[in-house]
């Protein structure tokens, strides 16, 4: 493709934080995040909000966060149940580090319409 | 016992060193790399260092009989050699804590680097670290916010944060300026920032810039839906002036201001640390000068002491180099000093330049700052050596993208993702960067364009100041 021969126009995106400028991840992509959480030794956590309320610091927890949880299947089947519960909210995978009282991951999963 | 005054002068060593000495847990310990006149011996030359940095003058004086001197000084109590140099040695100076005002970097630096740098027994003079007392770090202010502050306050989590400076540097009007901060931040980046050399000039007075920049920082944030901040620079002509920057930013509701801590000096730093903490803005530091005083590898202060000193007086942010762009800096030497921004205990170590355990204790972190002839190509290596608790600054490298600012914040914004999603799923960024990179590029043209403009571009200069191993 010849890029240098034109300027493109950029438009503007509203995007979701971390990996807001990624493709929606395959399941095994998700897969892989969440054992590095688990693996880093941090808690997952499901978010979710409505889209209207995004850039709102809480969001609503989906239960509790799962501490020392290892099972990924848990944490999959977890992210599942609250996009059908609440289908038209953006829900997101947090990785809680109580050590920094820190997330160290935090990634939006499923994006509300 | 008293003693007897007994006027003339006495060679340095048979006060101020001290091989027997075992420092205190509350001694503030200085590592000196000397190179002495030719035939001063090393002791003599150690323990001048010491005895000019704390209490010694050239002569002995009859009042220093009025108080107890050994409480007082301060003693050389080791010396080595330099490795693969036979002309210099590392002294080892330990200080009492009461010989520094509580708080006070400037004071500490005006002691160990004061006069004792101009000492004719001395050819040259290196302050390589510093080892901070615990009883002295809990006196000093520290950041006004930290690394899990500041990542609560800007919603960044999980990633390395996303700048650049505007450019050009010098000359824009300030709706011409705020024009550039809006489109680099609609493209994605969570950070514009001043050039240091902007304060207030004929071209742009401050409150005019800080009013444009506001409006593009709130318009981009309502588009983009993330939340953004540009490094307004208070660095100013007296600390009035600064603080007066300071409060019109507050009263414009920005996140984040911006400060030059060697050009505007450590008690305007403190001062302005202490406004943020008290007014819930973040800080971000420059480091103008900074070369001056720590390039040359014998004489002056190593950069690592400089770093530790910041976090002492208080910033959010500090550059520190990139390793792999146009700037100086060694690899392991740079992870060595942002361990001591980051990390709560730093280890001695002198594979990575620490000559000293360092306890930090509750003192929160400063974000590492990489910032300087960067683009999306070096992003594998620049997340790998960084890590997450980072911000990489990407100028010439945002603007210099063939459809602009905004496209060129996308790719940096694209390719710094797609690495950090890579690392996370287990993969060696450094070794497969060029596959990730490509991988990323079939889902953004932005990218694509970006990889093809910079894919020539390489800084391979040797550092001029290495460690000094064998």
């Amino acid at each position: 493709m010849p890029f240098k021969s034109t300027v493109g126009d950029y438009q503007t995106v509203a995007t979701l934080e971390t990996f807001g400028f990624l493709p929606p991840m395959t399941q095994d992509e998700i897969y892989d995040q969440i054992a590095y959480i688990i693996a880093q030794g941090w808690s997952p956590l499901v978010e979710h909000v409505h889209p209207s309320r995004s850039m709102a610091t809480y969001w609503s927890f989906w239960k509790l966060p799962f501490f020392g949880e290892k099972d990924l299947n848990v944490v999959v089947n977890e992210l599942e149940a609250c996009h059908r519960a609440y289908p038209d909210h953006h829900v997101r995978l947090v990785g809680y580090d109580a050590y920094t009282q820190s997330q160290g991951s935090c990634f939006v999963v499923f994006e509300g319409r | 016992m008293s003693k007897k005054y007994d006027a003339g002068v006495k060679e340095y060593r048979d006060t101020y060193w001290t091989p027997d000495y075992v420092p205190l847990d509350t001694d503030l310990l200085a590592c000196f790399k000397c190179t002495g006149q030719e035939g001063v011996p090393k002791e003599e030359v150690a323990a001048a260092v010491a005895a000019e940095s704390s209490t010694g003058t050239w002569s002995t004086v009859w009042s220093e009989l009025l108080t107890d001197l050994d409480f007082y000084k301060g003693r050389c109590y080791r010396i080595e050699d330099v490795p693969g140099d036979k002309e210099s040695f590392y002294a080892f100076i330990a200080y009492p804590l009461d010989l520094f005002e509580e708080g006070s970097i400037t004071n500490v630096l005006t002691s160990l680097v004061g006069n004792v740098f101009g000492f004719k027994a001395l050819r040259h003079l290196r302050l390589e670290d510093i080892r901070f007392p615990m009883a002295f770090i809990k006196t000093c202010p520290g950041p006004p916010n930290g690394i899990h502050v500041e990542r609560d306050r800007m919603n960044k989590y999980g990633r390395p944060l996303l700048g650049c400076t505007i450019k050009p540097k010098l000359g824009l009007s300030g709706k011409n300026y705020g024009r550039v901060v809006y489109e680099c931040l609609r493209g994605g980046l969570d950070f514009t920032k001043d050039d240091e050399n902007i304060n207030s000039q004929p071209f742009q007075r401050w409150q005019n810039r800080f009013e444009f920049v506001a409006e593009a920082v709130t318009l981009a944030q309502e588009e983009t839906g993330e939340k953004k901040g540009h490094y307004l620079n208070c660095t100013a002509n007296t600390p009035e002036e600064m603080y007066e920057r300071a409060e019109f930013a507050k009263e414009l509701k920005q996140p984040i201001i911006m400060h030059d801590y060697i050009t505007g000096g450590f008690t305007a730093n403190t001062g302005l640390s202490k406004w943020c903490r008290k007014n819930g803005m973040l800080l971000h530091i420059h480091r103008a000068m900074h070369a001056v005083i720590d390039r040359h590898p014998k004489h002056g202060i190593h950069f690592r002491v400089l770093a530790k000193c910041l976090r002492l007086s208080g910033g959010d942010q500090l550059h520190t180099g990139t390793v792999v762009g146009k700037l100086e800096g060694d690899r392991q030497t740079t992870l060595g000093y942002i361990d001591q921004l980051r990390e709560s205990f730093v280890p001695e170590d002198r594979s990575r330049g620490n000559f000293f355990d360092q306890d930090w204790g509750s003192m929160p972190g400063v974000f590492a700052v990489a910032s300087g002839g960067i683009h999306v190509w070096h992003m594998p290596a620049l997340v790998s050596i960084f890590g997450d608790d980072s911000v990489l600054q990407f100028g010439g490298g945002t603007h210099g993208h063939p459809w602009g600012s905004a496209a060129g914040a996308a790719a940096n914004r694209v390719a710094l993702e797609a690495c950090v999603k890579a690392r996370n799923a287990g993969r060696e960024i450094e070794k497969e960067g060029r596959d990730i990179l490509l991988g990323a590029a079939k889902h953004s043209p932005e990218l694509a364009i970006a990889l093809e403009t910079w894919k020539e571009i390489k800084f391979e200069f040797d550092t001029v100041d290495k460690l000094d191993v064998q």
